[in-house]
């Protein structure tokens, strides 16, 4: 069997998974934000908060205009559009966490 | 095995039973038409792995070949010789996984045909597969200090490989029974090794410890290297907390350990300093675990090169190899990167399957070190692939803020305790 035929038939066979891709640039967060983004003892939990809160928390640490131990080293990584995208996956989580 | 991996189509159904190898063991039900991922190593690249494949990508059939019953963290084991743990405290059971669907299997993979894509099994089954996630870890070279073996590390533990956790437990009983006034004694390597602080955070720890129980006590730390991660920090600490508890020698100061006295435990130096201790830690040369090296996936420098974006070894098409034995540098061989690389490795996985293209990557890593009690340090990376390299996001990251800052450290102490709570969940949980 050649990989192109194999990716081809499963690509046919699981239509709806293409909606199952996680946004990959949050993933980085659950390190240390709680598995599910609700928060780990000392560190805040994401998920659940409105996703204009959250992105303008990561602005101001990348700008340097918010203090923090840690945060301003980590925003300052990343883009407008991956901030966006981790601020809507967190906000469409329940508060609690999910999975 | 769960539901969702029941009948998907007659394309799939017709394709697999016509492409794929039959699984030899009984107890390995599978789904007609479900996609294989198979993942070699239940560590923290392979176990995140897992998961995340269950989670994000439900269609995925996923199984875990892992020889250890439960497993015992490298990190936070530094914590445990410190006093301030207990094995019990880094050890994880992988029901969780297997509640999630994930088909546990306590084994070895002796052997893999990248060609045929079958992992052959030490008890004998041979598991076909799809696509492989590969983290096994790392294997030390033995003999690279000369005198440094298996046998030896039984004398002058490693408790780099935790394994079922002996190594860890032995160093800390060792410490516990050396009379007070007594040199502890670390050889530490080159780079690249195995989480570049965590010998530094050793040495924290084990001064911690020796502080409070035995403070006539010296740590001798010599180092084949004359610079490491968050040095500056480190050695800040070391001198507010243990003052002169602490000595330790770079390599053009003649740190360089190139053999060992396993009997008298004494550590000889590049130019013949025989230094005897009472308690020897032996951190040697490391590689990409063999079966790395026995699939042909390692070049000369004994790691595998990888594909930046996917992490599919460049050697064997459909194996996808994460965590501490792939060449991820300038990325660390870290606990993080490597639960942060499996995550993406899964869905370039998932994503080959689909015929589609990996998804766009950036990859992320902090490594927190204890220094002290309350008292913690950081060090963050962001990484982005090019088509041929790694690169770090230029302008961020870095190291916490030198200078005399008790909330600073005792934030990031706590933040540390916090960060394994949640990685360890990303991962066995
Ligand atoms: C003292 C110390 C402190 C550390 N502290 C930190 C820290 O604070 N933060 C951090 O991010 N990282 C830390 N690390 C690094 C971290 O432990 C590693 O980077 C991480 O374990 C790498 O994950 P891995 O999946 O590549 O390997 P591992 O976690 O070692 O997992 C590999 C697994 O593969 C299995 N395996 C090997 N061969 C086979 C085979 N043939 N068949 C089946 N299974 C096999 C092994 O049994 C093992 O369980 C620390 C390391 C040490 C030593």
């Amino acid at each position: 069997m050649r990989p192109a035929v194999l990716g081809l038939a499963l690509a046919l066979a699981f239509p709806a998974a293409a909606a199952a891709q996680a946004p990959l640039a949050a993933q980085g967060c659950l390190g240390c934000h709680g598995a599910t983004g609700a928060g780990s003892a000392a560190i805040p939990g994401l998920s659940g908060r409105p996703a204009a809160e959250l992105s303008a928390a990561m602005l101001a640490f990348r700008a340097n205009e918010r203090p923090g131990p840690i945060m301003g080293r980590i925003a300052r990584g990343y883009t407008d559009a991956e901030i966006a995208a981790m601020a809507a996956h967190f906000a469409a989580l329940p508060a609690g966490g999910s999975r | 095995m769960s539901s969702t991996l029941s009948r998907r189509g007659f394309l799939a159904t017709a394709v697999a039973a016509a492409a794929v190898a039959p699984l030899a063991a009984p107890s390995i039900a599978r789904a007609q038409g479900a996609a294989r991922l198979l993942v070699v190593g239940g560590g923290f690249g392979g176990a995140s792995a897992a998961r995340f494949a269950r989670i994000a990508y439900p269609w995925l059939e996923v199984t875990l070949v892992e020889p250890q019953r439960s497993f015992v963290t490298c990190p936070y084991g530094n914590l445990v010789l410190g006093g301030e743990r207990k094995m019990a405290d880094i050890t994880h059971s992988f029901d969780a996984l297997r509640a999630r669907g994930v088909n546990v299997v306590h084994d070895w993979v002796e052997g893999i045909d990248p060609v045929a894509k079958t992992a052959r099994l030490r008890g004998g089954a041979t598991l076909g597969y799809d696509r492989m996630i590969l983290s096994p870890g790392i294997a030390l070279r033995w003999g690279a200090i000369e005198g440094y073996d298996e046998a030896a590390s039984a004398l002058l533990p490693h408790a780099w490989v935790p394994g079922d956790g002996t190594q860890t437990s032995l160093l800390r009983r060792q410490l516990e029974a050396m009379d007070d006034g007594g040199v502890v004694g670390l050889a530490i390597p080159g780079n690249p090794f195995r989480c570049p602080p965590g010998p530094y955070e050793r040495i924290s720890m084990i001064a911690h410890y020796l502080k409070r129980h035995k403070p006539k006590s010296k740590i001798l730390a010599l180092d084949a290297k004359d610079a490491f991660s968050k040095q500056g920090l480190f050695q800040d600490g070391w001198k507010q907390l243990y003052g002169d508890m602490i000595e330790w020698v770079p390599l053009s100061k003649d740190g360089k350990v190139v053999r060992v006295d396993a009997a008298s435990r004494t550590l000889e130096t590049e130019f013949g300093v025989k230094h005897q201790v009472a308690v020897a830690n032996i951190i040697p040369p490391q590689s990409a675990a063999r079966i790395a090296i026995a699939a042909g996936l390692a070049d000369n420098s004994g790691w595998v090169p990888v594909n930046p974006r996917s992490f599919e070894s460049r050697a064997a098409p459909g194996i996808h190899v994460v965590g501490d034995a792939n060449n991820g540098a300038p990325m660390p061989k870290s606990g993080f990167i490597a639960n942060n690389t499996a995550k993406q490795a899964v869905a370039s996985a998932a994503a080959l399957l689909r015929g589609e293209t990996p998804p766009e990557a950036v990859y992320f890593n902090t490594c927190y070190s204890h220094v002290g009690e309350e008292y913690g340090i950081s060090i963050v990376g962001i990484f982005r692939p090019t088509d041929t390299a790694i690169v770090e996001v230029p302008n961020s990251g870095g190291v916490s803020p030198r200078g005399d800052l008790p909330d600073q450290r005792r934030a990031e102490a706590a933040y540390a305790d916090a960060w394994y709570a949640s990685i360890t969940q990303d991962a066995w949980g």
